[in-house]
């Protein structure tokens, strides 16, 4: 069998689920979607871990210019990251669907299902697309079919005007990723990648292609300050569909800067590092302080997300400074930190928005202020999202932690370079890469002690229960592939070597120098981390405590907890998200503008004693008010302006036309 | 292969040392702290006493706790176990200091915090979400601190293994580095803030607006409070243990022969012994601070880590 036939059936099966939107034939929809993940998954294992690569011409597109698709270790690293994803998705969906189902009429999911098959099919075809002209189709399949997403619960205002935000911008970004291919194919003489590859750019030209890329696959990433899209967009959609956006959809950027500037114009500048160093620490920085403020969960998810594209940045920036100063290994180094922070993070940041998925299925909250409890009635939901929580706060033994330390590694390298100011600064990106992560673990802290611990807030937590088992499988699984990752890092690295030996001709073969146990990026001497060991003597402190207590020790008593003497507590009484980021709002204030209402009822009278108090506060994003709100208002004032020579009358109109042609016609004589 | 299996031994005997001396350096900062306070002093085997009482007793736990609450003591103490095994007390080169580096130790203290602060919140009274939103937000300030005084002594060593910095140190000598000797500012302003001591929280506080750490293992008894207790004793004398042995490391021993392992434990002894004298004195002349002032304490710190290391980038490699 040809790999290539797997990802073909990868492709059409992912197609075929959207015949679940026909009424016969409803109950295939997700078992496709399943067969079309699993297809996903095995063809890019197979590219990945047999480092195979195949190219064909599919009998589509043009009559000049078919299209061309090749599978290689990137494209399969890739592949089998979005094919996890979309086997959980569909695990999950079915269950969560009958939750959105409930109060429409039927054929209203009909769009729903169409638009992730496409979604899908779009993300697999990205991949694989092997010319500008098939990959910008499948980039605007993609794009497209995830609005239709977005405004999928078009109902609420906010969705529609996140979609329509989305929509745009993610245009702005088609249009520079356009315009970066268009500069490669001018000297390439032809839009193929393999045209590109061979191109002769001058280091200016390579800079305008490389930052034509940044520009428009940092849109769809979620780089700041090109990120306003994301944390409006990724809340909106169902949950299953914030998983594959946040998960998968934002990783599609970074593949689009990983293959343009590694693969296609391949003479990496380390310049190009520095910008990418600094957008990702401030993308990680920013990300992390306004998720902080968030009290929505799905929000909060959405803007840990820039975080961590911002984490990813910063591996690719070491990477391209070390190769562009001729220190190859550090480069490769770079390199693996950031592929396995991809992978990581598309699966932590799937179940967390799988988990948040779970919580509003049950409880149709969002609201953190809302929450509360739910470990005692989503025990399942509970354990996995706590997975989820530990992993991105980046703990040990869990895999964030692993490709955290692979950069904190990559930066500390940074003696090794002759620039004295490269020097100072890549240990400041890294200390502010310190912040960010203990700010994350923060931020969880607050999510998961908020949501799922302590006394339920409102009376749809109260009576939560426990989501359907498909939904608890999806999380399941990609907790249980957390923590496998995690654990076996030597494993992971080793896999993703085709991957470096495609992009940069090295592969990370220090790290397991002293075999699988021992994770030595870049020598058993420097600095060495054994997650194995850790894990087992963590399971071996709970297993020995526990039983050697369970024999001995007496029974345990429940009481009441510790009140003060003053009666009762009651969940009013909890600290809430907006008080438990109150130190941190106060220390960071001037990141963000704060918007605080009071809303006071007090006793008539000088002296009367307020009855009840309402504090809220609302962040608001400065990019948003100091560089969106201005270019919007430019470019209405622009639009304003040309629009006065739209009269309405059609004597005006043929004059233009005339005019118009006229001067064609001079131009071309 | 002989060798291995003694290297592991000796290994395994160090972290039996060192956890089981923990609470013998928490007594002996509490017996001096007190005669430097002029108050009657408990002897230096109470924390011992204390521990074996709280181990026996029974455990009452709130009534709407749940699992997490029950495994957060386990962790805590499993996190702390494997960070005292990786720290090169009495030998260095030991098979243990190869589980991680510096930065898989800050993970460690992160991965007890994070549990801790979620145990605080569970049972879903104020103080608990207090504790854990204080003490969260202190250790985000204190890790960036805690990374770059890391990043000057790895720099300076090219490893971040403890083992290897040491050796490193031993190796060159006695050389006045002030690049050094910033991170060891920078090293123990922190330490001072993330074990809990005065002027950044009061490990002997009784009144519940004030605790830090306190507040959230408020609602801890029996053995539970017991491994807690016995993992905060462990992070102090792993904090000391960093800053004595990674700036003076002479006496530690390099190769595993008996003079040299016992002259091992009677250096470790006195520097501990000593490192805690003047923790002492810091805690007798200050006061603790307000919550906000804090930032200020550590953001100094982190400003020191930071001269640290430009003056190793600018005066000690002549970049």
């Amino acid at each position: 069998m040809h790999i290539l036939f797997l990802a073909y059936a990868a492709l059409i099966l992912s197609l075929g689920s959207a015949l679940g939107a026909f009424a016969p034939l409803r109950r295939a929809g997700f078992p496709l979607l399943g067969a079309a993940g699993l297809a996903a998954v095995a063809a890019g294992g197979w590219a990945l871990l047999g480092n195979v690569t195949a190219v064909a011409t599919l009998p589509l597109g043009l009559p000049w210019l078919a299209w061309h698709v090749r599978l290689d270790p990137l494209a399969g690293f890739f592949l089998l990251l979005i094919g996890v994803l979309v086997v959980a998705a569909s695990l999950y969906a079915p269950a969560y669907q009958r939750g959105l189902e409930h109060g429409r009429s039927v054929g209203t999911l009909a769009p729903l299902r169409i638009a992730t098959a496409v979604f899908v099919a779009g993300m697999y075809l990205v991949a694989l697309a092997d010319d500008a002209y098939a990959f910008m189709i499948a980039w605007e399949l993609m794009s497209v079919s995830s609005y239709v997403l977005v405004v999928f619960e078009h109902e609420e205002p906010a969705n529609r005007r996140a979609g329509f935000l989305y929509l745009l911008m993610a245009h702005v970004g088609a249009l520079a990723i356009l315009l970066a291919f268009g500069v490669l194919a001018g000297f390439g003489g032809g839009f193929t990648f393999d045209a590109m590859r061979a191109a002769a750019l001058s280091p200016l030209w390579a800079t305008v292609a490389f930052l034509l890329a940044l520009v428009g696959f940092g849109m769809k990433a979620g780089i700041v300050p090109l990120h306003a899209w994301l944390p409006e967009a990724h809340p909106a959609a169902p949950s299953h569909i914030s998983a594959l956006m946040s998960g998968a959809m934002i990783k599609m950027g970074i593949y689009g800067i990983v293959r343009v500037s590694y693969d296609l114009v391949g003479q990496i500048q380390w310049q190009w590092g520095i910008v990418l160093l600094l957008a990702g620490t401030a993308s990680a920085l920013f990300g992390v302080l306004y998720a902080l403020m968030q009290h929505d969960l799905k929000r909060l998810l959405a803007y840990h997300s820039i975080e961590n594209i911002g984490i990813i940045l910063m591996g690719l920036g070491l990477s391209m400074i070390f190769l562009g100063t001729g220190h190859p290994v550090l480069g490769t180094l770079g390199l693996v930190a950031a592929l396995y922070h991809t992978l990581n993070h598309a699966l932590f940041k799937g179940l967390l928005f799988l988990g948040a998925g779970a919580v509003l299925h049950r409880t149709h909250e969002r609201d953190l202020e809302r929450l509360g409890g739910l470990i005692g009635r989503m025990p399942f939901t509970a354990l996995f999202f706590l997975v989820g929580c530990v992993a991105i706060s980046a703990l040990p033994p869990f895999n964030g932690f692993v490709s955290e330390w692979l950069t904190f590694q990559a930066a500390l390298q940074a003696p090794a370079l002759a620039n004295g100011v490269l020097r100072a600064v890549i240990p400041l990106t890294a200390a502010v890469l310190a912040l960010a992560a203990a700010l994350a673990a923060a931020c969880f802290v607050k999510a998961y002690g908020v949501a799922f611990l302590g006394r339920a807030r409102s009376r749809h937590a109260e009576r939560a229960r426990e989501v359907p088992s498909g939904m608890l499988w999806a999380m399941g699984l990609l907790a249980g592939l957390c923590l496998l990752l995690g654990v076996l890092p030597t494993l992971v690295i080793e896999a993703l070597s085709p991957v470096t030996h495609l992009l940069v001709g090295q592969s990370l073969s220090s790290a397991s120098a002293r075999g699988w146990l021992w994770l030595t990026p870049v020598s058993p001497q420097v600095a060495s981390y054994s997650a194995p060991f850790v894990a087992v003597a963590i399971a071996v402190v709970y297993g020995v405590g526990y039983w050697y207590f369970k024999r001995r020790a007496k029974p345990v008593r429940r009481a009441y907890a510790w009140d003060c003497g003053f009666g009762a507590l009651n969940a009013r009484m909890q600290y809430t998200s907006t008080a438990f980021s109150q130190p941190i709002r106060r220390v960071f204030a001037p990141a963000w503008k704060l918007e605080e209402h009071v809303e006071a009822a007090r006793e008539p009278g000088v002296l009367g004693r307020a009855r009840s108090l309402h504090y809220r506060v609302h962040a608001l994003d400065w990019t948003w008010l100091k560089g969106y709100v201005p270019i919007g208002a430019l470019v209405l004032a622009a639009a304003r302006r040309i629009g006065r020579i739209q009269t309405g009358s059609i004597h005006t109109y043929l004059v233009y036309s005339f005019v118009t042609l006229l001067l064609f016609l001079w131009i071309i004589s | 292969m002989d060798n291995q299996l003694i290297a592991w031994l000796l290994a395994a005997a160090q972290t039996a040392l060192f956890v089981g001396a923990a609470p013998l350096l928490a007594g002996w900062t509490k017996r001096v702290k007190c005669h430097m306070q002029n108050r009657a002093a408990p002897a230096v085997w109470q924390p011992y006493r204390d521990l074996a009482k709280l181990f026996r007793k029974e455990l009452v736990i709130a009534e709407n706790a749940s699992w997490l609450f029950r495994a957060t003591p386990y962790v805590v103490f499993s996190a702390m176990l494997l960070a005292a095994a990786a720290i090169p007390l009495v030998a260095v080169d030991l098979p243990t200091g190869a589980i991680a580096d510096v930065i898989v130790l800050v993970g460690f203290f992160a991965l007890a915090r994070f549990f801790t602060a979620l145990a605080g919140m569970d049972i879903g009274t104020a103080f608990g979400g207090m504790g854990a939103s204080r003490e969260m937000t202190i250790a985000a300030l204190a890790e960036p601190a805690m990374l770059m005084a890391v990043f000057t002594l790895s720099m300076t060593a090219a490893s971040t293994n403890l083992s290897a910095a040491m050796g490193y140190v031993l190796d060159t000598g006695l050389v006045l580095r002030p690049s050094f000797l910033f991170a060891l500012l920078g090293i123990a302003m922190v330490a001072v803030a993330e074990t809990g001591r005065i002027p950044v929280d009061n490990p002997a506080t009784h009144l519940e607006l004030t605790m830090i750490h306190e507040a959230m293992v408020l609602e801890y008894s029996g053995r539970h409070l017991a491994l807690i207790e016995w993992a905060g004793q462990i992070k102090l004398m792993i904090y000391a243990v960093l800053v004595v042995n990674i700036f003076w490391p002479w006496g530690i021993a390099r190769e595993f022969t008996m003079e040299a392992l016992g002259l091992g434990v009677a250096a470790a002894a006195a520097k501990l012994m000593l490192a805690m004298v003047i923790l002492v004195v810091w805690e007798t002349v200050l006061a603790k601070m307000r919550i906000f002032r804090v930032p200020e304490f550590l953001g100094f710190a982190f400003v020191l880590s930071l001269l640290g290391m430009l003056t190793h980038v600018v005066l000690e490699t002549g970049g």
